[in-house]
């Protein structure tokens, strides 16, 4: 034996070494270097099932159910893993047609081929269990629990808003970025304004799948998933008999309710009619019901008109002129005037001796004096200047009432105007306009603007004797929370509480007096204080409108009543507000004649099959 | 019974220990890759880990016969038993049970046997003996002819299975001819085949032949150092090159051409009468055009020989899966930069749609493998994703988990570590085998210790090369570790035979 054939060893050696080390190589970058193949890993193998947070439910004011949630489940589809399968099958499962599962499933590849999209949305827990039993068989497709809104009583939908999956300026829109496409989003009334508070906040849970997408169970024993917390739950300041009794009365009519708690600015009571049962705005059908409601033009029931209606307020503003005239010394509660119809139309009523008189006959020209020398105080030897000085000092002590400014309401609005100077400036030019053109506003006509919301404020501020609370939605956050703390801060008015009972002398005498413009807001046993109004209409019969509240002495309710189209005042809105405060007060009916005159009521000028309508 | 104590005390335990590690960590790696939450019994015998645990059982039974049968009766049966084995393989082509599309297995009931892993025994034996015989040169040109013969009888019939991997397993046997005597040349010519083989399907063939001949003429220039010579072989090669390959575009006219030069370098070479050592330069020309001829040989077979599945498991290997991503890539972008009525438009889309598919054929056929194999190893990081905690393996990705792909269970679940200790293992056993190999006094024992350590090369390069992408997908187990009982059989068969005639080293075997 040659002793270089021995030496080969080492050759045969080395190889062995060269090609461990070559592996030992190849493993370290495929295992340490690159990171490509990891991420591929997890890509495949897990699969990432977001944990939706319960929203929050909505209660009344007495702890009444108002929005609830019930489960639904989307289904989702991830393109890439779908194999071929029996897709009529498939169709006949879901529900859905061909053509659809065509159309669906083209949109999720395009949306993305690796990423779950929700194939089919919202499908209720009944119709689910079956196609779950059998999900199995098509890969690719899973489902993702969700949860669906729901309201045991139709009420309120205005108030309540409703949720809508967030489209793409809602996710750009949201500073933290917390929105993925498919995420639920509030999109009007609470739901809008709360939807922090509400919605919670999403977890999220890692689940190992095989090959054939089948879940193997929590991923690192659930070392990666993130619970979801729940949203809060909203005690809202309606009360949800009340609600649903001013809907009922309200029904066949256009126009709007608005009762507060004067003592809390809380608010009863919110009806804007015509409405539509919420629970139309939930699920699968959503879209082709928001279709049918946003097609009402004639009617436009998803119009909240309790803070979206502006009107003039015709002749309840005079209880403000006379508290602010009062309050200057311009009057004294026994100053009268005589009802002259040259300076502004009236109608035949007794001499108004006194400010409690003239509310009570609601005289025009009485008002026309109080306004005249509320603007013209001889503050300038012009006669212009001196109404502008006037006007800009009356505009600050109008909006003392809440009239004219944005109120903190938690569901949006349009919050009228109360004209300044500024103002006739721009439309006649400074200087060129004097109290002659502005005359109209001192009986609430002409430039000043206002919406229910404000109007019902008024009538708490006269039931409080000066003040108020921003009239607000929700009472409670949370299991144990406050309310905005917007809502807890008492604003008053420039006018001393002294001041207030002559005003509200003549506003029971509005309703009890033998003259009184709002007889028909009588209520047996209970000092109603009210005043009406007739918002003048350009575009056809003139509005009725009614405040009021209740009772005189430590007063409960304050309410604020307008119907469209319906002329005077007393006709039809005093009876609604006085059938309103009778429930609140006494949760009965005295008179059902009365309750039945306004069910049996449709003033709808026009009439519309209204698919929309609940009731 | 003189020898049994003797036996006993002679044994290597460095071997033995590796041996049963290498088992027992087979076994855990199935235990994990089959894992099933509900029947997490070791033993359960329903399950590959509870049948392996019986093979192994068995297997320490086989290790013990092979220990206590002499080393003499080993000598003399190697013949026979090489027979026998031949038989059975060719017996497996008429008798043996069809498994996916290949007869490599007979089937008594539910119990399966893979002669071809048995083969391997007989055909170390009958090497062992053939070369250890007296008058027997391993040198000499016609061992080599006769141990091809040895070596391709059972290896032929096993490519009639057909089992491609297996069969390849047989050239492992060029380390045993190598080490008795045959010429390093014939390993370096496998190794220049095996490289101009991957860089003929890399890149195009006229460059490399372009390469090769500006490489010939700068070495060439060099012996002589003669710069004249130099110059006018670039200028010779260069120019003409350039303006074939690049200016005609006709790659085929330069390869002709070059060719046609070497021909005459050749011829001219002969007529040069002041140069030395003229042969050794007329190799180097021998050399360089027989490359590019075996190059072209070698895109003919490629080409049309080899099938389709057999293309893409080395064009695969070759990166062909980045080349398609960068090819659709490409096309995507072009499309997006042209405008929406271009009339190439079309052109471009059938196009890109035509790679698509061919990506997508790729990855879902020999490409899953290659990829999900990549995926569970790569995926298992520095230190491992821990026992039982593999998602790739565990839920399928992996075809074939337990059996030729187990090694991707150790690569996720214990990491570059793990790995590292098997290749380790590995290579500490086949070290020991071939010192052991050195040691004996008796060629054949000497003959058999490579055969043994050779073989477990083989698999083990060929099996894990596999899983990481530096071979080709060829189903051959690993040893100790892959699920079953024939292989695991085989491979300790084939082990403590060598181990018993270790612990007899100091007698010489006749």
């Amino acid at each position: 034996m040659s002793r270089s054939l021995e030496d080969r060893k080492f050759v045969v050696i080395t190889i062995f070494g060269v090609v461990a080390l070559a592996f030992a190589a190849r493993l370290f970058y495929l295992q340490v270097v690159d990171d490509s193949l990891k991420s591929s890993a997890e890509n495949q193998s897990i699969r990432y099932v977001t944990q939706y947070p319960v929203r929050g439910n909505v209660y009344d004011r007495n702890g009444a159910l108002l929005v609830y949630n019930e489960a639904a489940y989307d289904l989702m589809v991830v393109p890439r893993q779908v194999k071929a399968m029996d897709t009529l099958a498939f169709c006949e499962l879901v529900g859905i047609t061909l053509e659809d599962f065509r159309v669906k499933f083209t949109k999720a590849k395009d949306y993305a081929w690796r990423k779950a999209s929700a194939f089919e949305k919202q499908i209720p827990a009944n119709s689910w269990a079956p196609i779950s039993e059998k999900l199995h068989n098509y890969p690719g497709f899973y489902g993702q629990q969700r949860t669906l809104r729901r309201y045991p009583d139709p009420i309120a939908a205005h108030v309540l808003g409703y949720i809508s999956e967030v489209n793409q300026r809602d996710i750009e829109r949201d500073p933290n970025r917390y929105y993925e496409s498919g995420d639920y989003i509030g999109k009007s009334g609470l739901e809008r304004t709360y939807e922090a508070e509400l919605r919670g906040i999403r977890g999220v849970k890692a689940l190992m799948v095989d090959v054939h997408n089948i879940v193997q169970g929590s991923y690192q024993d659930g070392a990666r998933d993130t619970l979801a917390i729940s949203g809060k739950d909203l005690m809202s300041t309606l009360d949800a008999q009340l609600q649903a009794y001013g809907e009922l009365l309200m029904h066949n009519k256009k126009g709007s309710i608005v009762a507060i708690e004067p003592s809390t600015g809380e608010v009863l009571s919110m009806v804007s009619s015509p409405n539509f049962d919420p629970n139309l705005l939930v699920g699968r059908d959503r879209g082709k019901h928001y279709k049918t409601l946003a097609a009402n033009d004639s009617l436009d029931p998803l119009y909240n008109r309790a803070t979206y209606a502006i009107y003039p307020p015709g002749s309840i503003f005079k209880l403000v002129q006379a508290l602010i005239a009062m309050e200057d010394d311009i009057i004294t509660p026994n100053t009268g005037f005589a009802c002259n119809k040259a300076l502004v139309g009236c109608h035949n009523h007794p001499h108004p001796s006194s400010v409690g008189k003239a509310v009570q006959f609601s005289c025009n020209p009485y008002f026309y004096n109080v306004f005249k020398r509320l603007i013209n105080r001889n503050e300038a030897s012009s006669t212009f200047k001196d109404s502008e000085i006037g006007l800009r000092r009356w505009k600050k002590q109008v909006e003392s009432f809440g009239l004219g400014v944005k109120l903190p309401l938690d569901i949006p609005g349009k919050w009228g105007n109360i004209p300044g100077p500024g103002l006739y400036d721009k439309f006649y030019g400074k200087g060129s306009w004097a109290f002659s053109t502005i005359y109209s506003l001192s009986i609430g006509q002409g430039e000043i603007i206002v919406n229910p919301v404000q109007m019902a404020n008024l009538a708490a501020i006269l039931a409080n004797r000066g003040h108020y609370y921003p009239p607000h939605l929700v009472k409670q956050i949370g299991e144990d929370g406050t309310k905005r703390t917007a809502f807890t801060s008492r604003q008053t008015t420039v006018v001393g509480s002294e001041h207030f009972e002559t005003v509200i002398n003549g506003m029971q005498a509005v309703v009890d007096a033998p003259g009184g413009t709002a007889r028909r807001a009588r209520i047996k046993g209970i000092d109603v204080c009210g005043k009406t109004g007739t918002a003048e209409n350009p575009h056809g019969e003139d509005h009725s409108v009614f405040i009021a509240f209740a009772p005189r002495e430590n007063p409960q309710i304050a309410i604020a009543v307008y119907v469209e189209n319906a002329g005077f005042g007393g006709t039809w809105a005093a009876p609604i507000a006085s059938l309103m405060i009778e429930q609140y007060l006494t949760d009965s009916i005295a008179d059902p004649a009365k309750e039945a005159r306004i069910l049996e009521a449709n003033l709808l000028d026009v009439q519309v099959e209204e698919e929309g309508d609940a009731h | 019974m003189r020898t049994k104590p003797n036996t006993f005390a002679n044994l290597d335990w460095l071997t033995i220990g590796v041996y049963l590690l290498l088992v027992f960590m087979g076994w855990l790696n199935i235990y994990a890759a089959t894992y099933d939450a509900d029947n997490p019994s070791l033993f359960d015998l329903g399950q590959s880990y509870g049948k392996q645990a019986i093979w192994i059982g068995l297997g320490l039974v086989v290790a013990t016969l092979s220990l206590l049968i002499e080393g003499r009766f080993y000598r003399n049966i190697a013949y026979g038993s090489f027979i026998f084995t031949t038989l059975l393989v060719a017996g497996v082509l008429v008798f043996g049970k069809e498994i996916n599309g290949a007869k490599s297995w007979y089937a008594i009931g539910s119990f399966t046997l893979q002669p071809s892993e048995f083969a391997k025994i007989g055909t170390a034996l009958a090497i062992s003996a053939f070369l250890s015989e007296f008058n027997v040169k391993a040198k000499e040109f016609s061992t080599t002819l006769k141990a091809l013969v040895l070596v391709g009888l059972p290896a032929g019939l096993i490519l009639l299975q057909p089992d491609a991997g297996s069969t390849l397993v047989f050239a492992s046997f060029i380390f045993v001819l190598y080490r008795e005597g045959l010429s390093g040349n014939f390993l370096l010519f496998g190794l220049l085949c095996a490289v101009l083989f991957v860089l003929a399907l890399l890149f195009e063939i006229a460059s490399l032949a372009l390469i090769l001949c500006l490489l010939t003429t700068l070495v060439y220039a060099s012996l002589y150092a003669n710069w004249k010579f130099l110059a006018g072989g670039f200028a010779l090669i260069g120019i003409p090159s350039y303006v074939l390959l690049m200016v005609v575009e006709k790659p085929l006219f330069l390869i002709g051409y070059l060719v046609l030069l070497l021909v005459g370098a050749i011829v001219y070479n002969f007529r040069l009468r002041e140069i030395r050592n003229r042969g050794q330069r007329n190799r180097m020309l021998l050399v360089t055009l027989a490359s590019i001829g075996f190059m072209f040989t070698v895109g003919f077979i490629f080409n049309n020989v080899l099938k389709e599945h057999q293309r893409t498991r080395i064009t695969l290997l070759l990166g062909e899966e980045s080349k398609l991503e960068d090819q659709v890539n490409e096309l995507k972008l072009t499309l997006s930069g042209l405008p929406e009525d271009a009339p190439q438009r079309k052109e471009v889309r059938n196009d890109l749609r035509e790679k698509k598919r061919s990506l997508h054929r790729l990855r879902n056929g020999v490409g899953w493998n290659l990829r999900q194999s990549k995926i569970a190893i790569g995926s298992g990081g520095f230190a491992g994703k821990g026992f039982l905690q593999g998602t790739q393996t565990k839920y399928n990705y992996v075809p074939e988990q337990s059996t030729d792909f187990i090694f991707c269970t150790v690569g996720e679940e214990w990491g570059f570590l793990g790995s590292t200790v098997v290749i380790g293992l590995f290579l500490i056993l086949m070290g020991r085998l071939v010192m052991m190999a050195e040691r004996q006094r008796s060629a054949f024992s000497r003959i058999y210790g490579y055969c043994v350590a050779s073989i477990l090369f083989f698999h083990m390069t060929i099996n894990i090369g596999m899983t990481i992408g530096l071979a080709p997908v060829i189903g051959i187990p690993l040893p100790f570790f892959s699920y079953g009982g024939s292989s695991l059989w085989a491979f300790t068969a084939l082990l403590f035979i060598f181990l018993r005639l270790d612990t007899e080293r100091m007698q010489v075997l006749r």
